[in-house]
């Protein structure tokens, strides 16, 4: 009896303890997922929606600027996030080392720009690689060109800008990461692949990179879900400029529903394009992870 | 390390690095530098400190209401990030210390929630925004804002350090449960609170995208939008914008600087 007592008190804590978080996680997450699913199939403008079956995909398909906004969001991806996990890397790596000089320095001056806010950072970048800002001024300088970019205005540019400034708030952020899990191998297994005469990039690449695999797959998963989900520095740097070139799916949603004569059921069309891209790439990095270490 | 090879491949990583760490701080000059010059010479390129930190500083502050932007910013992540500790960490320890099947199972759900795309939440949110007529409010970036699914995380995490005996001493002298929270809980888990607060505090802060759409007039608007503001049209000021840039990142610089520590334990506590 006083056993069940007890067990019954244990039940009833333990939901009074996690209610607060369930209810508002109920109506501001599972709610509007839900609806925003119920809404991808209903067409119309402002509220006057009407259920449309499959109306919305078949747009879709037919839409150029949805898939002029695929696109870009893919290259973002394909290109940014490789790139600056391999930039994090090298630098954790470099930075491992002890007798390094001048070690907190490095560390602390790499990791500094994700403690910008992404608005400030955005229209810095904006400024530097205007027609003929500092950017410019600088590589004409060292003669590494003879013309100025036109950095914002020329479409592969601009989403080179953007993926620069992308790369630049976030590596330090990974970095750390890294960092951590580094400093967490056993130093001994470095010390006997040494005494064997294994080279530092050997050492790099079989003992180091294998080790930190489950780090590199949770940085992977959350740069790609960050970078699926871009909106910030395209809609502040470029505003998706020149010609829809860095355009991407959230700022497509976000025009859809608060620029032009809102159509909240394409838009949510949209956003659900996020979430299954996000839930296969997801899966697909974890599997990826999982086939090598086997 | 007599090794000239070795010798080569130092060098290369001092190169890497100082590279590296210039292009990380350049910003940040130019930002301070920008702030005392004038916006023609920003996008020409002018590398040199200017005259017009003053000019800048006048003209923000008659483009921007400076005290109402900083209360509406730090009441909103202020607040934001005080009911998001306590409700995230009531949760963390409710699932850590109370096991059932039932709830483990809840938890495995909102870890796959953990991915879903705010892009995908925001035009149901806005229209439940509009119907409850909060569009324009303080509550309207808040409330969405509590629930975090990766603090309730981080939070579980860190609860599985929390000391057995400490509660169960707690409950033989007669204390509830709550109380245990409350009490010895909370005072045990301070740096906890404190590594979180920071991560919540600058995820507030800096929020663009839900403000943009959820508040709609100047006197609501957040440091954010108000530099987002400076930025629109076709010939924005820059000078003023740096000195919008300085303020917006100053808050979570000085954080940084001071709580160097907590803050990169708060960033990794959720992978360990």
């Amino acid at each position: 009896m006083a056993q069940s007592q007890l067990a019954r008190n244990e039940q009833i804590n333990g939901w009074a303890f996690v209610m607060p978080a369930l209810v508002l996680i109920g109506v501001f997450m599972i709610y509007p997922i839900l609806w925003s699913l119920w809404m991808s199939f209903q067409t119309g403008r402002g509220m006057q929606l009407s259920f449309g079956g499959l109306a919305n995909i078949t747009r879709l398909t037919q839409d150029p600027v949805f898939l002029r906004a695929l696109t870009n969001t893919m290259i973002f991806l394909a290109i940014q996030v490789p790139v600056m996990l391999i930039l994090a890397l090298l630098f954790a790596n470099a930075l491992n080392n002890s007798s390094l000089w001048g070690r907190g320095f490095f560390r602390t001056a790499i990791f500094l720009p994700c403690v910008t806010s992404l608005v400030a950072y955005s229209v810095i970048f904006k400024s530097m690689f205007a027609g003929d800002g500092i950017v410019n001024q600088t590589l004409l300088a060292l003669n590494i060109i003879d013309n100025p970019i036109a950095w914002l205005a020329d479409p592969f540019w601009a989403k080179f800008v953007i993926v620069t400034a992308i790369t630049w708030r976030w590596t330090g952020y990974n970095m750390i990461f890294y960092l951590a899990a580094m400093q967490n191998i056993d130093r001994s297994i470095y010390e006997a692949a040494r005494i064997d005469g294994v080279p530092a990039w050997a050492r790099f690449w079989y003992l180091t990179i294998p080790m930190l695999k489950p780090v590199i797959l949770f940085t992977s998963v959350i740069s790609t879900i960050g970078t699926l989900q871009l909106f910030d520095e395209p809609n502040l740097i470029t505003l998706g400029g020149p010609s829809d070139s860095t355009l991407t799916l959230s700022m497509y949603i976000y025009n859809l529903s608060f620029k032009f004569m809102p159509s909240f059921g394409y838009a949510a069309t949209v956003s659900y394009v996020i979430v299954v891209l996000v839930a296969l790439l997801s899966v697909l990095q974890f599997f990826a992870a999982r086939e090598r270490k086997a | 390390m007599s090794n000239p090879l070795a010798l080569l491949g130092r060098s290369a990583q001092y190169v890497l690095l100082s590279i590296a760490a210039f292009v990380s701080v350049f910003p940040f000059i130019w930002m301070v530098l920008g702030a005392t010059n004038r916006s023609a010479d920003i996008i020409k390129g002018k590398a040199s400190p200017g005259d017009a930190l003053f000019e800048n500083i006048g003209k923000f502050l008659t483009q921007i209401d400076l005290p109402r932007v900083l209360f509406n910013s730090l009441l909103i992540a202020g607040l934001g990030s005080v009911l998001t500790l306590l409700v995230a960490s009531l949760a963390g320890y409710g699932f850590e210390m109370f096991r059932s099947r039932a709830r483990e199972r809840v938890f495995s759900v909102l870890l796959l929630m953990l991915s879903i795309p705010f892009a995908a939440l925001m035009i149901p949110l806005f229209i439940m925004m509009a119907n409850l007529k909060l569009i324009n409010t303080y509550q309207a970036i808040i409330l969405p804002s509590i629930a975090s699914i990766f603090i309730i995380f981080y939070f579980r995490q860190a609860t599985k350090a929390f000391p057995n005996e400490l509660r169960d001493a707690a409950r033989i002298d007669g204390l509830k449960e709550w109380q245990i929270f409350l009490y010895v809980y909370m005072p045990v888990m301070r740096s906890t609170y404190a590594a979180a607060t920071i991560i919540v505090f600058m995820a507030n802060w800096n929020n663009y995208l839900w403000p943009l759409i959820a508040l709609q007039t100047n006197d609501m608007f957040t440091m954010t939008l108000a530099v987002a503001a400076l930025n629109a049209g076709y010939t924005p000021d820059f000078g003023v914008i740096m000195v919008g840039a300085i303020v917006a990142t100053l808050p979570t610089l000085i954080i940084f600087f001071l709580l160097q520590r907590r803050f990169v334990e708060g960033m990794l506590g959720a992978v360990k």
